[in-house]
């Protein structure tokens, strides 16, 4: 293939944690609440009630510490339709992306409403809470909306009357005298990206994939970049290639004997920084082979993996040995540092 | 230039885990305190400046949307900084700004991490395709260059220990500090564990919750002010690469070159004697005679030296992290601002316990990234010049 006029080398780069969310004194009031099939609101000094609650009150900057109860009914202010729902989203089918304002309340509430068609959809229309079979305290506890065919409620009629459910909660009078209050949630995040290299990279990697180590020279600084890059000193694309020797010196290294999530090697291991012959920067890699015994202006050598396994990727080098070499003088390295 | 004052400081109760409080509770926890230390009420902030270390630490994009009512951000101008571990520095010098170019008259500057709420090892091991997985975090990133200062200035290898003892005895004194250990000995931390050789256990920053905010307010505002206030003598910043071809990762270009443009600025020809106390960014114990000779209170080689022989304890010639300092608190994005803060501190006389006594002018500095960004502040008890 001819490796100059290939589109860049693309992968996929998926990160992935389950955050946690510690909630504090008002969202632990309303995501408790949900749990129990009830919706608190938070009054502010104005008299408006905020759903879902704001924990600090935008005109006084005062701390909410009061929550209303509200009923699980209110009327849609506006909306939007999505034929194809993503991932992730609340319903798995076409549904109606809605702000509603509950009963009660003064703010509305952005949510999803199993409407069936787009033709059911209107401002206006009267909708209620539809609660999942299994709640946590979270805002998930509220499975979707669904079209009410009843009255407006007041505030008076705040709780749960979901006629699918006959748990018994969401009877109570008080909103904070049932069960254990709800303190975090778990938020789990993907993001997926695609990785394209830059051309200057994908040459180095498919040099890498023929066994062979790629320099490129700043036309400015005459230094030399291992993977070539544009220069970061001077601003400006590297050019001219130089091929490198696969051999270098150890400038410096750390012994990692920390294990942490997402690590890839059991510790502990070597990591050193390691000039190769005739490049201007050192590359981070491995040191296998007397391990205790890495030092600073060590020589070292390229271990390859077998051929057949080698693909573009700087891990067809599976390490670096000591070669035996006398050091190299910390001079001749230490700028480099 | 107009003059510029830090009114009032005010910070969390850092720890491993603030379960008790959201991230806006957090954050007004620290914002609470220090319009209380300012003595000024929310109708007298014209601007919010709000600093966080990268998004990924929380995994909240853009938290400045969620926490603008908490932040007290409604009606009034609100910014967010992003300068990794240095933001928090970075955030205060951009108020400064603000009041300094006439903008506005005072100005609330507020940093904060939840580091519970995530894994900043995790975050920052991210491995992008076609690349070797041999990353490992700040502390392996960082461990290699302090092996290079060690074999650059022959400093004994005690020295890194002495600053664990020395930052967590201070910390002893910070009721506000995330580690206090006033039994640390120079045995307990040579015999904790080496996580990445060379740095050790005890020589390691801990992970924390915790925010910190002050307000900033201009010459008006400082003379209207009943009680001491912290007056900015000068800030700096400074930004280099994070890898380029001869790169000093000991000495960096940046750091030095803001350091000497913040002495020249705020008219110091000679930082050793004229600056009573340094709150410096020492995330990792080597850090502090490697900062020591990047901002140009030593020569180069020789700041493990001043903190050999004592002068960077309190009491001594430059006492350095009376907090405790970054080694016993490092809600990461507010770590720099909780720098600046308590240099601020020293000189209002309002540190408490670990109060330098006399302290009238300090430093206040921060880095972040790969070494690359840099800011600094000097505060004083006079206007000076």
């Amino acid at each position: 293939m001819d490796t100059a006029s290939a589109p860049p080398l693309a992968a996929p780069l998926d990160i992935v944690f389950d955050y946690t969310r510690s909630l504090g004194p008002v969202l632990g009031r309303f995501m408790t609440g949900l749990r129990d099939r009830r919706v608190l609101g938070a009054r502010t000094a104005d008299g408006r009630v905020h759903v879902p609650p704001l924990e600090y009150d935008p005109a006084t900057h005062a701390p909410v510490t009061e929550l209303v109860p509200v009923p699980p009914t209110g009327t849609v202010t506006s909306w939007t339709w999505t034929d194809r729902p993503l991932d992730g989203q609340p319903l798995d089918r076409p549904f109606g992306w809605a702000l509603i304002r509950l009963d009660g309340a003064d703010t509305a509430l952005l949510h999803a409403v199993e409407a069936g068609t787009r033709e059911s959809m209107r401002t206006g229309m009267r909708v209620r809470i539809r609660w999942a079979a299994e709640r946590s305290g979270h805002i998930r506890d509220i499975a979707c909306f669904e079209p009410d065919p009843g009255p407006p409620r007041t505030p008076g009629d705040a709780t749960s009357s979901d006629p699918d459910t006959s748990s018994g909660a969401g009877t109570g009078s008080d909103p904070d005298t049932s069960g254990e209050l709800v303190t975090g949630i778990a938020t789990p995040i993907r993001l997926s990206y695609t990785h394209t290299t830059s051309a200057e990279e994908s040459r180095y990697l498919h040099a890498l994939s023929e066994g062979r180590l790629l320099g490129q020279r700043c036309p400015a600084c005459r230094k030399v970049y291992v993977p070539p890059r544009v220069c970061p000193a001077d601003g400006v694309p590297t050019e001219e290639e130089v091929p490198i020797r696969d051999h270098g010196t150890v400038t410096t290294f750390c012994v990692v004997n920390v294990p942490f999530a997402g690590q890839r090697l059991d510790p502990p291991y070597v990591v050193a920084q390691v000039l190769l012959d005739g490049a201007d920067i050192p590359i981070p890699h491995l040191i296998l082979g007397e391990a205790g015994d890495v030092r600073m202006g060590m020589r070292v050598a390229a271990v390859w993996r077998p051929p057949t396994t080698w693909s573009t990727t700087p891990e067809n080098i599976a390490h670096f040995r000591p070669t035996g070499e006398p050091d190299a003088p910390y001079e001749s390295y230490q700028e480099h540092l | 230039m107009r003059r510029a004052a830090v009114l009032g400081t005010g910070q969390t109760q850092h720890q491993t885990r603030r379960t008790d409080v959201s991230m806006a509770g957090l954050c007004r926890e620290a914002i609470d305190r220090a319009l209380a230390d300012a003595g000024v009420d929310w109708p007298q902030i014209d601007a919010v400046v709000l600093g966080k270390a990268p998004d990924l630490f929380e995994g909240v994009m853009m938290p400045e949307l969620f926490l603008a009512d908490a932040l007290g951000a409604a009606g009034r101008p609100l910014l967010r900084v992003h300068t990794a571990g240095s933001v928090g520095g970075a955030t205060g010098v951009v108020a400064t700004t603000l009041v300094r170019a006439g903008v506005h008259q005072r100005v609330l500057a507020v940093a904060f991490e939840k580091q519970s709420e995530s894994n900043a090892m995790w975050a920052l091991s991210i491995q992008p395709p076609f690349t070797a997985p041999i990353g490992a975090g700040a502390g392996g990133y960082f461990a290699p260059h302090v092996r290079a200062y060690i074999r650059r200035s022959n400093a004994p290898e005690h020295v890194g220990a002495m600053v664990a003892v020395k930052d967590r005895r201070n910390g002893a004194l910070n009721p506000n500090a995330h580690l206090r250990q006033p039994e640390i000995t120079l045995d307990s931390v040579q015999a904790s564990p080496m996580l990445w050789d060379p740095i050790r256990y005890d020589e390691t920053c801990p992970s924390s919750d915790g925010a910190c905010a002050m307000v900033i307010g201009d010459q008006a505002a400082a003379e209207a002010s009943e009680r001491p206030v912290a007056w900015i003598r000068a800030t700096a910043m400074r930004t280099e690469p994070t890898y380029f071809a001869g790169k000093d990762h000991v000495n960096p270009r940046a750091g030095a070159e803001a350091a000497q443009a913040l002495w020249q600025a705020a008219g110091i020809t000679d930082p050793l004697a004229e600056v009573d106390v340094a709150e410096i960014y020492v995330p990792f114990s080597w850090f502090e005679p490697m900062w020591l000779e990047n901002l140009g209170f030593a020569e180069a080689g020789h700041g493990w030296k001043l903190t050999e022989s004592g002068e960077t304890q309190i009491g001594g010639r430059l006492p350095v992290n009376p907090s405790g300092g970054v080694l016993c608190s490092n809600p990461i994005g507010a770590s720099g601002m909780l720098r600046f803060a308590e240099a601020a501190r020293q000189v209002m006389g309002r540190a408490g316990e670990h109060q330098v006594a006399g302290a009238k002018t300090a430093l206040g500095h921060a880095y972040g990234g790969g070494s690359q960004f840099f800011s600094m502040w000097v505060v004083s008890d006079t206007a000076g010049r």
